[in-house]
């Protein structure tokens, strides 16, 4: 059942940003709404906005004081949700991530096979086996909030945070999984790794996906992990 | 460009910052710049820059540099006993350097964090439309990084000032230990109806964790209202934004986190910012309740009183 609200809920936060809150909860058709108003707003910024950023239920703005005001963009998203239905709203993009799962590159891929009495064959053919929906975008550069892990896989973190974590190492805690874009420390099971470089502050693109996006797992063997870590990051 | 300032001692956390890193707050990279935005702004006027100049911005304790080549160079924000070649030389004014010289910044007697600019800015390569410095992801500044001993400090083209400019007694901010913030309630206001009178009566105290990405204080705990959870589902977070930890002690966000599942009490006004960095531990802040209105006329005088601050310094 969805918690999408009947009528979005503006909030005030501070004299800078708005706001727009479309569902009380982590919910698919809400996040969905989400994607579409963001995708409509930034088609062209109302007059004074400047940023629109999505979450998983809701969409901040951040407008120019000296050039409008709440109630100027309150109006306008109320008449651009008027559209929403006509709207052609792009298809999500599906983005390949290539993993190389366990050895040295996914040193808690056994634990999460045994912890969920499954064989290592069977916890990559189940992770690889869905598109995760990219929820929102947040906590550091690329790092994303994916949705969607089968539940034969949610396994607790571990007891002792390791210090640091390789970029690209690919992890799941409780019910979610996800991606380092840069080395940091975490207590996320590490599966696997990917060589494709998830922030590159110097590419012409730095991200390789956008919230809405869905990112499925491609399971690689070492060889070609190492080759294209070779091309990534020269 | 060319090799201005030859780093003797980095003081512990001194970064190049300009405006700010826009245009990537969706894909989780924070805005980052300088966090007084108001030194920061009528440190590079002193020196003739666009006012989006790259600057180094110093923490509590500065660096001592040797000068490599002639420039103008100006120090707003917190008093931090400057000197040139052992001679005092005061904040907020420009100030002509040459090779051989000396620039000591010793520690902050009043406010927490001094801005210098130089002709021409702070020479760094911008990295996606800044030259501001994240530590944490290590982006931008001088190679992601603080200041380390030994480091050339480069500056870009400029035109060096044929008059000393300085910033007039009234237009400078004092940096007491008493600070009143104003705030707006929100956004999650409704999880603290019983509390809020708490919140805007209470004196809290800055901790020692403060840093870029927020100000911890101490003082009365707030706690949600029966029946509310602790914390919300994640959303995007904005520099003055007061949020509630579990443990009720407020925490003021700066400039270098996306996102956060903490309720915010309250929202700093833009204009009151600055003064969150200026402040020391041990600092007491007080939150006064202003209304979204009020708070846009702050915003207003604010920009108005910045067009005459440039129209005196041009």
């Amino acid at each position: 059942m969805s918690t999408l609200y009947d009528k979005p809920r503006i909030r005030i936060c501070g004299d800078r940003a708005i706001i727009v809150e479309y569902g009380a909860e982590i919910d698919r058709a809400v996040n969905e709404k989400v994607r579409a108003m963001a995708a409509l707003l930034k088609r062209s910024l109302p007059a004074g906005v400047e940023a629109v950023i999505p979450a998983y239920r809701s969409l901040s703005l951040l407008y120019n004081p000296l050039a409008t005001s709440t109630d100027q963009i309150a109006k306008t998203v109320e008449a651009r949700e008027a559209d929403f239905r006509q709207a052609e709203i792009a298809k999500p993009r599906v983005v390949e991530i290539p993993v190389c799962y366990g050895g040295e590159f996914g040193p808690d891929l056994e634990i999460v096979a045994d912890q969920n009495h499954l064989t290592i064959g069977e916890v990559i053919a189940i992770h690889t086996s869905v598109d995760y929906h990219i929820y929102m975008i947040g906590f550091a550069p690329g790092f994303c909030y994916l949705g969607g892990l089968d539940r034969r896989l949610h396994t607790p973190r571990r007891k002792t945070p390791r210090t640091k974590l390789p970029a690209g190492s690919v992890g799941i805690a409780e019910s979610q999984t996800g991606m380092y874009p840069q080395d940091s420390p975490g207590g996320w099971q590490i599966i696997g790794r990917t060589p494709r470089r998830l922030f590159a502050p110097w590419r012409e693109e730095p991200f390789l996906y956008q919230a809405g996006d869905r990112v499925r797992f491609v399971a690689i063997p070492e060889e070609t992990f190492r080759q294209i870590r070779e091309m990534e990051w020269q | 460009m060319s090799d201005l300032f030859l780093v003797r001692t980095p003081g512990p956390y001194t970064t190049v910052q300009d405006a700010g890193r826009f245009g990537y707050l969706d894909r989780g990279v924070p805005p980052s710049g300088a966090l007084d935005s108001f030194a920061y702004r009528v440190a590079n006027l002193l020196v003739g820059n666009p006012g989006d100049s790259a600057v180094l911005e110093i923490t509590m304790v500065g660096p001592v540099l040797d000068v490599l080549a002639e420039a103008d160079i100006a120090l707003t924000g917190a008093d931090m006993g400057m000197t040139l070649n052992g001679l005092a030389v005061a904040n907020w004014q420009a100030l002509r350097v040459r090779q051989g010289d000396v620039l000591r910044i010793p520690k902050a007697r009043r406010g927490c964090r001094a801005y210098l600019a130089v002709t021409g800015g702070i020479d760094v390569p911008p990295v996606m439309g800044s030259r501001s410095t994240l530590v944490r992801a290590k982006l931008g500044g001088l190679e992601g990084r603080i200041l380390k001993k030994e480091d050339v400090i480069l500056r870009g083209e400029g035109v060096l000032l044929s008059t000393p400019r300085s910033l007039p007694g009234h237009w400078i901010p004092d940096y007491g230990p008493d600070i009143t913030l104003r705030a707006i309630p929100g956004p999650q206001d409704d999880y603290f109806t019983k509390e809020m009178e708490t919140f805007f009566g209470a004196i809290y105290e800055v901790s020692v964790e403060t840093d870029r990405m927020g100000y911890r204080l101490k003082g009365p705990p707030i706690r949600p209202d029966e029946g509310r959870p602790e914390s919300i589902v994640t959303e995007p977070i904005m520099p003055g934004n007061v949020q509630v930890p579990a443990d009720g002690q407020p925490i003021i966000v700066l400039v270098e986190q996306t996102t956060g599942g903490y309720m915010k009490i309250a929202t700093v006004v833009t204009h009151d910012i600055p003064r969150v960095a200026q402040a020391m531990w041990g600092n007491r802040i007080r939150f006064e309740k202003v209304s979204l209105d009020e708070a846009h006329t702050l915003y207003r005088e604010q920009a108005e009183r910045m067009r005459k601050i440039e129209e005196h310094l041009s």
